[in-house]
């Protein structure tokens, strides 16, 4: 497996999707391989941060993804500077509506609605878009009585929307006390990274939470850290901290997370009528 | 939804820069001072139960106008010492999960709640970390939905990001006229945004975060004048304004049913920010 030898001269000649780099560990990968590990580097274990296309790859029963809620307003409630144009091409350069997906998908058969954050939208940041999607996303599916799977990244929430962007914690814990209410599962997958804003609302709000090894996440965002030179230890911002000290259910490695939340929607749908049989297996690579 | 709005006098027209400074003054009233005016025979609990007491949140029991009320807010010091112990007005997991046990008495006991907001923002560091800083937010937001009683919430101060919204899910919010709500310090936006810290001052422009701008956004339901001078000037005259607006708030509130409640208050959470 060893690609170490390769060397940035020898890479000019060869097409550039044939390879890719592990963003840390610099470590040159076989994209066909790098992809059937689903984008796990094969020598450091780091988890790539995913697109959406490629975390549905991951968990969701082909051909059982339906999008929703794609077309809502963009916003700019404070007209903020530049985030107009921020906001235009951050569009163009994902191709996503806003920093969250959001539809309904199978997973072993399960119709669930998921929620997939994309750290390459402004960073994942949560303004009213985000915030209206995952609330909309669970309304339904209290309507609708299915379980939610909300994979998490973020980097807070939204600066430029201010206190609007502020207002999307109350909203979505709103809605979960809604699912919570109505007895309806709701699990939370933390990846790399999950900070602020979308930490201290609908993340750690899950009946359970996953994280995925590796990750960080925590309350305050490393940039805040950085400017306000708050002493917060590099390692106290992980999956593996927020586990040890009981704020994870479970550690898991992406190989793992498909089947785990297999398990746990056996465990935690309520209704069996409530179960749609369709293909299961994921392809992927 | 009535919209509230007092003031003893026009708002002298007052930059966004200016109104942070005014609302971070030290000799500005902290919560134990408006509590201690505002209501009667206050007595202060202590303690999550789970594992410490948190001295920048206060909580306890009063009364406002012989009606019994549960009473939530952030607590700044003014000496070096105090300032410590009060972790500048920072809660900690410790602070958040007491203000839950008071809100859970509230419910229980059917006495409307108050929360008074000031807060540069949650306490962020390896212990509060360890012991759930976001968790603890998240879940007061979702409790505060679930209170069948009246939430009347003031910012007296510094609304900090989380720290302020993990007690900040009234039927009714308001701000008094030198104070900010927003999602981060300018300092920190401009740094980050800009990467220049000298462009604070533009930052709290662009952040809306003053009370005319939270009002116009519709994010609050009033701002509470203060005196002349500010309420660090008249201590007194201030508490006095932010009662009045209490208790007109709860009783609006009041004949309301416990179900209409938190529909309501679910509702104007939902339409926060909708684009025209």
């Amino acid at each position: 497996m060893a690609q170490g030898d390769v060397t940035l001269g020898s890479l000019e000649d060869i097409p550039a999707d044939l390879w890719e780099e592990c963003s840390a560990c610099h470590q040159l990968l076989y994209s066909r391989e790098f992809e059937a590990a689903l984008w796990v580097c094969s020598k450091c274990g780091y988890h790539k941060r995913l697109t959406v296309e490629q975390r549905l790859a991951t968990v969701a029963d082909e051909g059982s993804v339906q999008e929703l809620f794609a077309d809502l307003p963009l916003a700019d409630p404070l007209r903020f500077p530049e985030y107009h144009e921020k906001l235009e091409q951050a569009r163009q350069k994902t191709g996503m509506d806003e920093a969250v997906w959001t539809g309904l998908v199978s997973i072993g058969g399960h119709r669930v609605g998921m929620g997939i954050m994309d750290l390459a939208f402004i960073g994942g940041s949560m303004g009213w878009v985000v915030g209206e999607k995952v609330t909309l996303l669970i309304e339904r599916c209290v309507e609708e009585r299915r379980g939610v799977v909300m994979f998490c990244a973020s980097g807070g929430a939204r600066m430029q929307e201010s206190l609007v962007a502020l207002m999307q914690m109350p909203k979505t814990c709103a809605a979960v006390g809604q699912m919570n209410q109505a007895r309806l599962p709701y699990i939370t997958v933390l990846t790399d990274p999950t900070y602020g804003g979308v930490t201290a609302s609908f993340a750690f709000l899950g009946d359970v939470i996953l994280a995925e090894k590796g990750a960080a996440m925590g309350f305050a965002g490393p940039r805040v850290i950085q400017i306000t030179k708050m002493k917060i230890a590099p390692e106290v911002q992980t999956a593996e901290f927020q586990y040890e000290h009981g704020m994870i259910d479970l550690l898991v490695g992406r190989e793992q997370v498909r089947d785990t939340l297999v398990d746990l929607l056996e465990w935690l749908v309520p209704h069996p009528v409530d179960r749609q049989s369709s293909g299961s297996g994921v392809s992927v690579g | 939804m009535p919209k509230t709005e007092q003031r003893s006098q026009p708002q002298a027209t007052r930059d966004p820069w200016e109104i942070v400074q005014l609302a971070r003054d030290p000799q500005r009233p902290y919560t134990l001072d408006y509590v201690n005016r505002i209501f009667e025979r206050f007595v202060e609990l202590h303690g999550d139960r789970r594992c410490g007491d948190d001295g920048a949140m206060v909580v306890g029991m009063g009364f406002l106008e012989d009606q019994p009320v549960a009473v939530v807010g952030q607590q700044k010091g003014r000496t070096a010492s105090e300032r410590r112990e009060r972790n500048f007005g920072m809660a900690r997991p410790e602070g958040y999960r007491k203000a839950l046990r008071m809100m859970e008495m509230a419910a229980r006991f059917e006495r409307p709640l108050v929360t008074l907001i000031d807060t540069p923002g949650a306490d962020c560091l390896e212990d509060s970390e360890g012991r759930g800083i976001s968790e603890a937010i998240a879940c007061n937001q979702r409790a505060m939905f679930a209170l069948p009683v009246p939430i009347v919430s003031v910012v007296i101060g510094e609304g900090g990001s989380g720290g302020a919204i993990g007690i900040g899910v009234g039927d009714r919010v308001y701000m008094q006229e030198n104070t900010y709500y927003s999602v981060i310090m300018p300092e920190a936006c401009a740094a980050i945004l800009w990467r220049d810290p000298s462009q604070s001052v533009r930052a709290a422009e662009a952040l809306k975060l003053s009370p005319g701008d939270a009002m116009r956004l519709g994010l609050i339901d009033g701002i509470i004048a203060e005196p002349g001078g500010g309420a660090q000037a008249d201590y007194d005259g201030a508490a006095n304004l932010v009662r009045t607006q209490i208790v007109g708030a709860l009783e609006e509130l009041r004949p309301l049913a416990p179900e209409e409640l938190k529909r309501s208050r679910y509702q104007k959470f939902r339409e926060m920010g909708k684009p025209e």
